[in-house]
């Protein structure tokens, strides 16, 4: 990995030269099945949504499979992850049931933050997995936190942090990003660059062509831009900065370039205002679970009917999630007050003296 | 409808040209307006331009008054505030759109120690507005449902508004564009699309900051509250008169800041029982403010203890029958009144 910018306009440029990684074929086959998995996932989700019985807002993920995936799937049980609220399948990828993912959207006791946090914040202490972040940037600087605690305790496990393009722009984004080169810990920045934040094209608000470049402000920070739509070129370079941070406890990051296929929320159509329907087109075509699958064919991997087999299964799954969803009961009035504090805290659940 | 009796009481007295309008579109129209007639005022925020707003109340803006104007912003509430009180000591009057009022957070700083304190310390103030939906009830979860008036009840220098009606929500935004001072203006997100009313089209409506308003009149016991609670409040109301003849006034406060200390003051006299109802947690919420007001400016007026009818001191949380459970109920309402009126 360079240091820097030197990789700078290396973007979504021709990958091929990427071979499978020398990962087995069980492996290869893992990280097709995610992809697939979130992507089956989403669109239950949406669906759910139309219907009604997901609420309030939900943003999905469509098209940036491959960044999730790369990025998470090299990672170790003892690393962690940090990510930003378009979190569902970061979540799934990481390890969380897609039931308990489902059953938070769901606002049901079995979701992974009790029905609590709903689409924004899927949260899963078990599996290191630090939870999405409604506050656009403003976990940034916790990930600066887990890398200083991996750093002090001389651990060599990684903190992996991943936040949308927009973030980039904001105060806690440098602040972190200072620290954590100065202060030389182990975490793996990962910017999901999907070219918008909400309805604003990223280059009409960043004074920076390449986003990676970013990373030129601070010693110690490596940068590299990369082929977010590409699983194997991610996971190369995030395997790269994983290494470095795990034996050097230095940081980096890596600016992955991706393209979310649906609107910004479920409130927002896909095309109209920001985009045109040709530009999601074009990038439909340029589909990262299509053009692994192609990949692991050509390679011998898969065969077509490993993968109809596969796409069967994770349909089934999903389904079983949403069942289970469904099934999984309303949080009671109780829980309403557990978890504010640590124990006891005299007063607080009253509303009216009288009641 | 509570909706259509605010909006009779503000009925011109010789009927005129009057046009259905939402919450939402008053806010627009009120923007459209003071940007129509004053060069100096214009707007920034996330998403205003090119998109039209999250939730399209700059819808179009971007055409009609350009990119200098009506000016996307990264996602830097800090330095959205900031430039704005800059703007301010130019000569500009920029209105700042926080998407969420949650997200005032980021800015912080720039509100309490800049906003809020340039004047006491220069002699000129940061003429701006800072505005953003704020509430709960859109099961949007801990981060996008939150109250934050208390936040900012305890920095001099700062004003708050938080409007029910579509015809305040008008009048609040264009007297807060005008207002020499920082203007925090909070508006409901559940109210957007859900308030119509006839809005007087022959007239300049300015509601002036610092008065409330008479939603709802009555003789036995009122009801203090402001923004969605207000329709709590009215239908609370309704059924205390249907069900057991009780007559409850209800006063929108309108402005938080300053509070219309007045109106409290009348309103409690004229009753003798007060309860006082909103959507932020209890404790800290300006329920307490509120009833201090009203026992120091009262005391001897009153019948039976103040009452607070408000949120719990937890977060919102996404669940929806919790979100509802947390949020102050019409039921909630009515045993809180009915305690008052035995006592
Ligand atoms: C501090 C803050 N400001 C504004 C928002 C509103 N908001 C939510 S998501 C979003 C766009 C984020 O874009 P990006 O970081 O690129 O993530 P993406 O949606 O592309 O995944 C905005 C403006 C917020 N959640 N937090
Ligand atoms: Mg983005």
């Amino acid at each position: 990995m360079a240091t820097k910018s030197e990789t700078k306009g290396e973007t979504r440029g021709d990958e091929g030269d990427v071979d499978l990684l020398g990962l087995d074929e069980d492996e290869l086959r893992r990280m097709l099945r995610l992809m697939m998995l979130g992507r089956r996932f989403e669109e239950k989700a949406a669906e759910a949504y139309q219907t009604g019985k997901i609420g309030g807002f939900c943003h999905l993920y469509m098209g940036q499979e491959a960044v999730a995936a790369g990025c998470i799937t090299p990672l170790r049980d003892d690393d962690y992850v940090i990510t930003a609220y378009r979190d569902h399948v970061q979540a799934i990828v990481r390890g969380v049931d897609p039931k308990a993912v489902m059953a938070e959207l769901y606002g049901r006791v079995d979701g992974c933050s009790g029905g609590m946090g709903g689409s924004m914040h899927m949260f899963d202490r078990s599996l290191n997995f630090m939870g999405g972040h409604a506050i656009v940037g403003s976990h940034v600087p916790i990930a600066a936190g887990v890398g200083y605690a991996l750093r002090y305790r001389e651990e060599d496990a990684v903190c992996l942090c991943l936040f949308g393009d927009s973030v980039v722009n904001g105060g806690p984004f440098h602040e972190a990003f200072n620290m954590t080169a100065k202060f030389e810990l182990p975490v793996v920045f990962v910017c999901e660059n999907n070219s918008y934040g909400m309805g604003t094209d990223i280059h009409r608000v960043a004074a920076i062509e390449e986003l990676a470049d970013r990373a030129c402000a601070y010693e110690n920070m490596a940068s590299e831009s990369v082929n977010g739509m590409d699983v194997l070129a991610t996971r190369r370079a995030v395997q790269g900065a994983i290494h470095r941070a795990r034996e050097e406890h230095l940081p980096s990051f890596i600016d992955a370039h991706c393209y979310r296929y649906m609107g910004h929320s479920m409130a927002d159509p896909s095309a109209g205002t920001y985009r045109t329907r040709e530009e999601v087109e074009r990038h439909r075509q340029d589909d990262p679970i299509l053009t692994y699958r192609k990949r692991l064919i050509d390679a011998g991997v898969i065969s077509e009917e490993d993968y109809d087999a596969m796409d069967r299964e994770v349909i089934d799954q999903v389904e079983k999630a949403a069942e289970f969803a469904e099934q999984s009961e309303r949080p009671d009035f109780a829980s309403i007050y557990e978890h504010v504090y640590a124990g006891d805290f005299r007063g607080i659940d009253r509303r009216d003296a009288w009641r | 409808m509570a909706e259509a009796t605010a909006a009779q009481q503000r009925a011109p007295a010789e009927p005129g040209a009057t046009r259905e309008t939402t919450y939402l579109e008053a806010i627009r129209e009120a923007l459209w307006e003071e940007m129509k007639t004053d060069d100096s005022v214009f707007i920034l925020g996330e998403d205003v331009g090119v998109y039209g707003g999250a939730f399209k109340i700059t819808e179009g803006f971007l055409d009609e008054f350009g990119p200098d104007r009506v000016i996307d912003t990264p996602i830097s509430e800090a330095a959205i505030v900031g430039a704005s009180i800059g703007a301010s000591h130019m000569g500009f009057k920029p209105v700042a759109e926080m998407q969420f009022m949650d997200f005032v957070a980021p800015a912080f700083d720039m509100i309490v120690n800049f906003a809020a304190k340039v004047r006491y310390r220069t002699g000129f103030g940061a003429q701006i507005v800072i505005r953003g939906p704020v509430g709960a009830g859109a099961r949007a979860g801990p981060f996008h449902s939150q109250s934050p008036e208390s936040y900012f009840a305890n920095v001099p220098g700062l004003k708050m508004v938080a409007p029910a009606t579509a015809y305040d929500a008008k009048g609040l935004l264009r007297a807060s564009i005008r207002d020499p001072d920082p203007v925090l203006y909070f508006e409901h997100k559940f109210l957007y699309r859900r308030i119509k009313e006839q809005l007087p089209t022959d007239e300049e409506i300015l509601v002036p900051i610092g008065k409330a308003r008479v939603h709802r009149e009555g003789e036995d016991l009122s009801i203090i509250t402001w923004g969605a609670m207000v329709y709590t409040a009215a239908r609370a109301a309704d059924r205390l008169a249907e069900e057991e003849g009780v007559s409850a006034e209800v006063l929108d406060l309108r402005s938080l800041r300053p509070v219309d200390v007045e109106a409290v003051a009348e309103t409690a006299r004229k009753t003798g029982r007060v309860l006082v109802l909103h959507e932020a947690p209890r404790f800290g919420g300006l329920a307490g403010e509120i009833t201090a007001v009203v026992c120091e400016e009262a005391f001897e007026w009153l019948d039976a203890p103040v009452r607070r009818v408000t949120a719990i001191d937890t977060p919102v949380p996404y669940s929806p029958p919790l979100e509802d459970y947390y949020l102050p109920q019409v039921e909630d309402v009515l045993t809180a009144a009915r305690w008052l009126l035995a006592y």
